[in-house]
């Protein structure tokens, strides 16, 4: 009985801080791209961001879905406060990027990588590109060269150490330029179409990566891909269009969505979508099916 | 009469240290209306390949026909044969630096010293073949989505009026969307203009959705050069070369691996399906 009174008593309490559990949160963010003339005055508004309401928790992989221009960017861009929002409030890890004595602890807790491999990497050798960030940080020399070493075996790139980072596939860049977040030691990855410009192999690499870090190293992922078959792994997945969050659920509850996520310009796996046809052609497989087992598996049970 | 490749090599860096050698003996020929699709690994030559058919690179050995001419005769006419087989780069979007739509259009067709009239013609026609609607023909490109920079940047290498037309990853960053317009703008040119089109990508569902032919290339050298459906056959050893087939291939390999008799040579959604359902019928319903 004790229990549960303390429970009713703590309601309120305990709602507040499970909140601020969250790793990142957005409330009614807004975002709007102002295009001015030569004198000043507003010439447009692109509202790019329209009313967005976004939790993740310690821990999740997280996988953003939407078509061009369908703002998953800009959101991605206030999750390490590259951008401001117009309207609504984003916090990291508690913390509001609008303040800005946040900002530095801010971009260490929540790291991004962008698409083009070629422009995240600065230093000539990978061992210097890596340890960039931590001294940046201002980390003693022992400890930068400690974290370069561990975030390089993480990505699975410490044998390239000392090579130059021109003469590597746009794979390993990538895989590079995700150490190069790690040694930050962030608690939460943000990665803006990694893949977009990597060879099926270079692909594999760099989302094997991404989640041996969200399993293993216990990491946050958000990762905004245009390749459906990325995001079957994910706990979660969020479809944008307009600005807006008009799908969320597991890959299972997204993709077995065929229609609805093709009036957002967007696709399901093929193997997804192989199950759907079936499954219309009267055939008895089970709902939002994702990989090739799973579907060979369903058919075989259909055997006499 | 189409492209003829004999015994073509090509050494990077010749007599340095980092001298590499990026084609070896390729032999090919390509006919005229064929759509072929290149698929290879980052590094594998594609790229330097389909530099050579429109003279960007220069062979160390070996020759090319175009029509039957030798287009390393001294007096072959490069820059004739340049708006012929035309070529549209990765992220072709990147290279749009006109301040209006329709001039950034009309630079290639200018460059071949048309008739204005003739200019503005085939850069009305392209556009509209690329579905760019005549509202933001005066629009900066930049202002303009990611897909439709891409469909602008195309129509720029269309009114010049290619009979050869290549693309290296048109699709690359689209949404799926995007993609398949890119894609199914490409199949209709292929197939109302009669255009050969070498399309060059690292999405065998796309490739075996709309090409007719497939050339695999690894290390330089043209591997499998034959119907997607055969060249997925040898999904394993696609594999090894850091390629794959597409995912209906796997579900109809897999099935056969258990047990089932079905045909393995599918390789979109709908042939998929029909084998499987053909099957199910005899088998299983």
């Amino acid at each position: 009985m004790e229990i549960e009174y303390g429970f009713a008593v703590l309601g309120g309490n305990f709602l507040e801080r499970r909140n601020d559990m969250s790793i990142i949160k957005a409330k009614e963010l807004a975002f709007e791209y102002i295009r001015r003339d030569e004198q000043g005055n507003v010439e447009s508004i692109n509202r790019a961001i329209d009313g967005v309401d976004i939790s993740v928790e310690p821990g999740d992989f997280v996988a953003i879905l939407g078509h061009n221009g369908s703002g998953k960017s800009t959101l991605a861009k206030h999750m390490n406060a590259i951008l401001m929002p117009t309207e609504g409030t984003v916090w990291v890890d508690g913390m509001d990027i609008k303040e800005e004595k946040n900002l530095w602890d801010i971009r260490q807790t929540s790291g991004m990588v962008f698409q083009n491999p070629d422009n995240q990497i600065i230093g000539n050798i990978v061992e210097e590109d890596v340890g960039f960030g931590p001294e940046n940080l201002g980390i003693p020399t022992d400890e930068i060269w400690e974290r370069v070493e561990e975030s390089l075996k993480a990505v699975g790139m410490y044998e390239y150490r000392e090579h130059s980072p021109n003469k590597l596939s746009g794979g390993q860049k990538q895989r590079v330029a995700i150490a190069g977040i790690m040694a930050m030691k962030p608690k939460c990855i943000v990665l803006d179409e990694p893949t977009a410009m990597l060879d099926p192999n270079g692909r594999k690499e760099v989302i094997k990566t991404v989640r041996k870090l969200n399993e293993k190293e216990n990491i946050t992922v958000l990762l905004i891909t245009h390749y459906m078959e990325e995001v079957i792994h994910a706990d979660k997945v969020i479809v944008m269009d307009k600005g807006k969050i008009v799908m969320q659920g597991t890959p299972k509850q997204i993709f077995s969505q065929v229609e609805t996520l093709k009036k957002y310009r967007l696709d399901v796996p093929q193997v997804t979508l192989l199950a759907y046809e079936l499954r219309k052609q009267g055939l008895a497989i089970s709902e939002g099916i994702l990989t090739i087992d799973e579907l060979v598996n369903d058919l075989m049970s259909l055997k006499r | 009469m189409g492209i003829i490749l004999d015994n073509v090599n090509y050494v990077y860096s010749v007599g340095t240290a980092y001298e590499k050698q990026a084609l070896k003996n390729i032999n090919i020929k390509i006919e005229d209306g064929e759509f072929i699709g290149l698929i290879g690994h980052t590094g594998s030559g594609k790229s330097t390949l389909i530099q050579h058919l429109n003279g960007l690179i220069k062979a160390t050995s070996g020759t090319i026909y175009y029509n039957g001419n030798d287009i390393y005769e001294k007096d072959f006419d490069m820059k004739a044969h340049r708006s012929k087989v035309g070529l549209v780069f990765q992220y072709p979007e990147h290279q749009l630096f006109e301040t209006t739509v329709i001039k950034d259009v009309k630079f290639g067709p200018t460059n071949q010293g048309l008739p204005t009239l003739e200019i503005d013609l085939r850069s009305f026609e392209a556009l509209k073949q690329v579905g760019i609607d005549d509202e933001i023909l005066d629009a900066s490109p930049f202002e303009l989505s990611g897909g439709q920079k891409r469909r602008v940047a195309i129509a720029g290498v269309l009114a010049m009026q290619p009979e050869v037309l290549i693309l290296d990853e048109p699709t690359a960053g689209l949404d799926p969307k995007g993609r398949d317009e890119i894609l199914d703008l490409l199949a209709k040119l292929h197939k109302e203009r009669n255009i050969t089109i070498i399309l060059v990508s690292h999405s065998m569902e796309d490739v075996a959705k709309y090409v007719d032919r497939l050339v695999v290339m690894n290390h330089g050298e043209i591997l499998l050069d034959d119907q997607p459906k055969k060249v997925f056959a040898y999904y394993k050893e696609l594999e090894q070369i850091g390629l794959a087939a597409p995912q209906v291939t796997y579900v109809l390999n897999a099935l056969k691996e258990r047990g089932c008799d079905v045909n393995t040579e599918a390789t979109t959604v709908k042939e998929a399906a029909d084998e499987i359902m053909r099957y199910a019928k005899l088998k299983w319903i």
